[in-house]
């Protein structure tokens, strides 16, 4: 079988994978980081969005040995220790959560967003989730969840990125 | 008040383990040992099973067993059960075929589990499930709703014409009576599209085997663990319930479809004593579409009689409602119950009929889903006032509001077996068709004709019932259990509250909403309450959530324990303060000698309850309670949903341009909380009215079986919304003065957005209005005007 090694949430891990083993299940089942959920079988609902090398890549369509040598993030490593990231605050303020299982897909996939967009319209918020379902909360709290979150980023010192 | 008490729109406690990835849901738990099953189901809707050779499956590397339907049976294992029975008109009872874990000798629908493969990976067990060899006699297959009652098919032999029931409610006669003498008929023709519940977590179960104690524990997905205990323990038969603990952790969103009792959990915890090892199960996608219960799949004839003045004079409904290949958990009881009962709407409608035949086909069960019956009873009631007031030439805002059961008339006996608790429909309707500056929209529709879209408005007034349920009453209609809800309150030694809730929270912030009312009801900090629930072997005998029963009815087990915390503490305060018990007040937390500044904290009886140095004689020591709370009725929240659409003629593509919800759920507790529900219950709605159906092929197989071919909801075609509170009218049937509000916005949302469209379009367009549909729509109006 071959080894893959990969920095997950600034730690050096490396493990044995069958060839077919999906990042998601590397992430998941050896490294017992479940904040990565599987909510679908067709890559679309995006509860398994992680980030490969700072973009937002759905874990459930890439293979493990894809990223050998690569830094992924996922949604254990957006905080710095108890102070969380604006983003996990902002869904937190704004009830942007209800069961909470597609918030970890959504919270990476939204950061790609402001990482790329750091002023979205709603309407551009709500065109790039298309990737991510919620059944939960009608997505009206995570729009404005994500428009709070981005002006406190835009707020923030270049230098606390 | 108490900061964090009851109104006040404090965020959610359990939020942060979700933000930051440390939620436990079921597929995140590994149990040592553990091993994986695959489930091998049917892909034919109706066939024979002439033979199950185990060996292919059995002869790949990992597997470990391979179990069908005769080894269940073999060891005796019970069917599963629907736990509603209701009598057709003649009186004879439904007639119900068996529902085994594995299928015996016949298959009834695509994804019917016919075996179960256990391996040591889960890659292997699904490599065994594809090595199994099946051999089927495919049969002819009842797919059509329509047409199953004279199909040369029977899916269950107990069932001719693959009728269950013949069912029926309110005076026929009284109705007849009615319509002879109407000036005006409006008669339409309902389909309910057929849903797929969509929780994003899919199902999941681990079931393990304790030989050293006998016991069972299970971890599942489920919305009411001790319901799933109960029907495993008395009708499965895997174990005695107090060998059998049913945990359900962080689960994802249900929706009603964790509710019901499912095949899997029951052959893998049936299994894990098998094989001597945990065996864990967790649903892909696809099964998710074939194997969760469906909701709705109706077609109705309803008519509605009026006097030339646009009074209600009767109303009559007949239905057929679809259950699917087997039934379900509480199938009988949602297109009878939880539908008819809900018709007169918010109207003054004296005389009402309805008769629902439920059939048997070859599709998927279906069961309750997110409002269950209540939205088909909304979606009539609202599309057909609409007709009305169209035939009248009235206002649909006026001939509703001439209609309304009057403010004064509660409690108000509905023709239809209900008793309304409180409502105050005019105040909502007013508020919402103020907000919607609903006066202005005959410039905004010229304003969009100018651009060349075509610009409509739609009301929706709906009613629910919920805060499932008096036990007397749903026992008397068929119910096989008490729908009460239980709960204990214990404080420990140093004043923190621990608070065990027979509710199951899944989304709705049971957390935070239930630590805010003990907070309100204790005078303790919120920060010091916990809320524990979704464990068998850790909380009281409880139901569990849906029918937008946990705050309603759990929530006052909840209270009521608390008040019988205090009248302790009173006597405890009594003996310390050396003062009559009369005199003790208790507010905020203290305890205090009337007209004095004697006083103890509630933290400091505590203590002295748990460390009795000076005790009142013949008191016992400690700081717990429990209570039990079987609500004398439902609550019935209603409200105003006003839909504005535009659609662009070109393409038939609608866009919800407006959309304002006025909702009335008496006292609320989290207004944020609550407003996140009215979202999410919109969103379900307005994907039912759009975007949202199951398909089946002739031959019974589901088309839209994937997100690709099922559309579900994104968050580009919704828009934001509107949402407000109604004056108010208080629940009499709790002493909260609450009302559910889990479902509301799935109820009252499709008709809204399908009158939006009528207006816009000049013609009716079926659920899913989509863009093909009401570009037909446009077309073929356009060609009745030539």
């Amino acid at each position: 079988m071959p080894t893959v090694s990969m920095t997950v949430n600034g730690r050096q891990v490396s493990g044995e994978v069958e060839p077919r083993t999906l990042l998601v299940e590397f992430l998941r089942y050896q490294l017992g980081l479940t904040g990565t959920h599987v909510g679908c079988d067709t890559s679309q609902c995006g509860c398994c969005v992680v980030h490969v090398d700072g973009e937002s890549v759905k874990s459930c369509t890439v293979l493990a040995v894809q990223c050998d040598g690569a830094s992924v993030t996922t949604i254990e490593g957006l905080a710095k220790g108890d102070e969380l990231h604006p983003l996990q605050r902002a869904f937190n303020e704004h009830h942007g959560l209800q069961c909470g299982f597609c918030t970890p897909g959504m919270i990476m996939s939204a950061l790609d967003l402001l990482q790329r967009n750091p002023s979205p319209s709603e309407a551009e918020v709500r065109q790039w989730l298309e990737g991510n379902f919620c059944r939960c909360t009608g997505y009206h709290n995570i729009v404005k969840a994500i428009l709070a979150a981005a002006e406190e980023m835009r707020a923030m010192p270049r230098a606390a990125e | 008040m108490v900061e964090k008490g009851i109104g006040a729109a404090v965020p959610r406690k359990e939020d942060r383990r979700f933000v930051t990835g440390r939620g436990r849901y079921v597929d995140d738990i590994n149990l040592p040992g553990q091993t994986h099953a695959v489930f091998v189901r049917s892909p034919h809707a109706h066939a024979r099973i002439r033979g199950i050779d185990k060996q292919p499956a059995l002869a790949v590397p990992g597997v470990i067993a391979v179990f069908t339907g005769e080894d269940t049976k073999a060891d005796g294992l019970g069917d599963l059960i629907c736990g509603w029975l209701v009598k057709s008109k003649d009186g004879s009872p439904m007639k119900m075929g068996p529902h085994p874990v594995l299928a015996r000798e016949k298959v009834r629908y695509v994804g019917d589990p016919v075996a179960v493969v256990i391996a040591e990976t889960l890659a292997a067990a699904r490599d065994g499930a594809e090595a199994l060899a099946v051999d089927y006699e495919e049969l002819p297959a009842v797919v059509d709703l329509a047409t199953a009652h004279d199909a040369p098919v029977l899916v269950h032999d107990e069932a001719p014409n693959n009728l269950v029931y013949d069912w029926e409610l309110g005076d026929r006669a009284a109705v007849e009576e009615a319509f002879a003498r109407a000036a005006v008929v409006v008669r339409q023709q309902h389909l309910q599209n057929r849903l797929v519940p969509n929780a994003l977590e899919p199902r999941a179960a681990i079931g393990s085997y304790d030989p050293g104690t006998d016991s069972f524990t299970l971890y599942l997905t489920s919305q009411n663990p001790h319901v799933h205990r109960l029907v495993m323990s008395a009708f499965i038969g895997i174990a005695p319930e107090h060998k059998l603990r049913v945990v359900a952790p962080d689960v994802g969103g249900g929706f009603g479809s964790k509710i019901f009792i499912y095949n899997e959990e029951c052959v893998v915890t049936w299994a894990a004593k098998k094989i001597g090892r945990p065996v864990k199960w967790r649903e892909e996608r696809s099964e998710a579409f074939l194997c969760d219960a469906h909701g709705r799949d109706h077609i109705t004839e309803a008519e509605l009689a009026l006097d030339r003045e646009g009074n209600f004079l009767a109303l009559r409904v007949s239905t057929k409602a679809n259950l699917g290949a087997y039934m379900s958990t509480f199938s009988s009881s949602i297109p009878t119950y939880l539908y008819a009962t809900l018709l007169a709407g918010q109207y003054r409608t004296p005389a009402i009929y309805a008769e629902v035949r439920t059939y048997y086909t070859n599709t998927t069960p279906v069961d309750a889903y997110r409002g269950a019956g209540r939205p088909e009873a909304c979606f009539l009631v609202e599309t057909l006032v609409d007709a009305a007031a169209r035939e009248l030439g009235m206002d649909p805002a006026e001939i509703r509001r001439k209609n309304f059961i009057p403010r004064d008339a509660f409690p108000y006996q509905t023709p239809v077996a209900l008793v309304y608790d409180s409502g105050d429909y005019e105040a909502a309707l007013n508020k919402a068709l103020e907000i919607a500056d609903y006066a202005g929209f005959p410039a905004r529709r010229a304003e969009a004709e100018r651009r060349g879209r075509r610009r409509g408005i739609g009301l929706s007034c709906y009613i629910e019932a919920c805060g499932i349920a008096p036990s007397q009453v749903a026992i008397s209609l068929g119910a096989g259990v008490g729908l009460w809800e239980s709960a204990e309150v214990r404080f420990t030694h140093t004043g923190k509250v621990q608070v065990f809730t027979g509710t199951h929270t899944h989304g709705q912030g049971h957390e935070t909403t239930f630590s805010q009312l003990v907070a309100e009801k204790l005078g303790v900090p919120f920060e010091d309450v916990e809320i524990i629930h979704g464990d068998t072997a850790g909380t009281p005998v409880g139901m569990g959530t849906y029918g937008s029963r946990s705050l309603a009815v759990g929530g006052e087990a909840i209270v009521r324990a608390c008040d019988k915390l205090i009248e302790k503490g009173r006597k405890i305060a009594a003996h310390l303060l050396e003062a009559s018990e009369a005199d003790i007040e208790f507010e905020g937390g203290v305890f205090r000698v009337r007209g004095t500044d004697r006083q103890k904290t509630i933290q400091e009886i505590v203590f002295t309850a748990y460390v009795p140095s000076s005790y009142p004689e013949g008191l016992e020591p400690g700081m717990e309670a429990s209570a039990y709370f079987d609500p004398p009725n439902f609550t019935f929240p209603s409200g105003t949903y006003v839909c504005e659409v535009e659609v662009d003629p070109e393409t038939g593509r609608v866009e919800i341009v407006n959309f304002v919800a006025v909702d009335d759920f008496g006292r609320v507790i989290n207004p944020m909380i609550v407003e996140g529900q009215v979202h999410g219950g919109l969103v379900q709605g307005i994907g039912q009215a759009l975007l949202e159906q199951a398909v089946y092929d002739d031959s019974g197989q589901l088309l839209t079986g994937s997100y690709m071919d099922y559309c579900l909801p994104r968050a580009d075609d919704v828009p934001s919304f509107t949402v407000s509170f109604a004056p108010g009218s208080p629940s009499g049937s709790n002493s909260l003065g609450v009302k559910g509000c889990g479902e509301a916005g799935a109820i009252g949302a499709p008709a809204a957005v399908i009158n939006a469209i009528r207006d816009a379009v000049g013609t009716r367009v079926e659920m899913p209005a989509t863009p093909e549909r009401v570009w037909r729509a446009l077309a073929g109006a356009a060609q009745a005007a030539e």
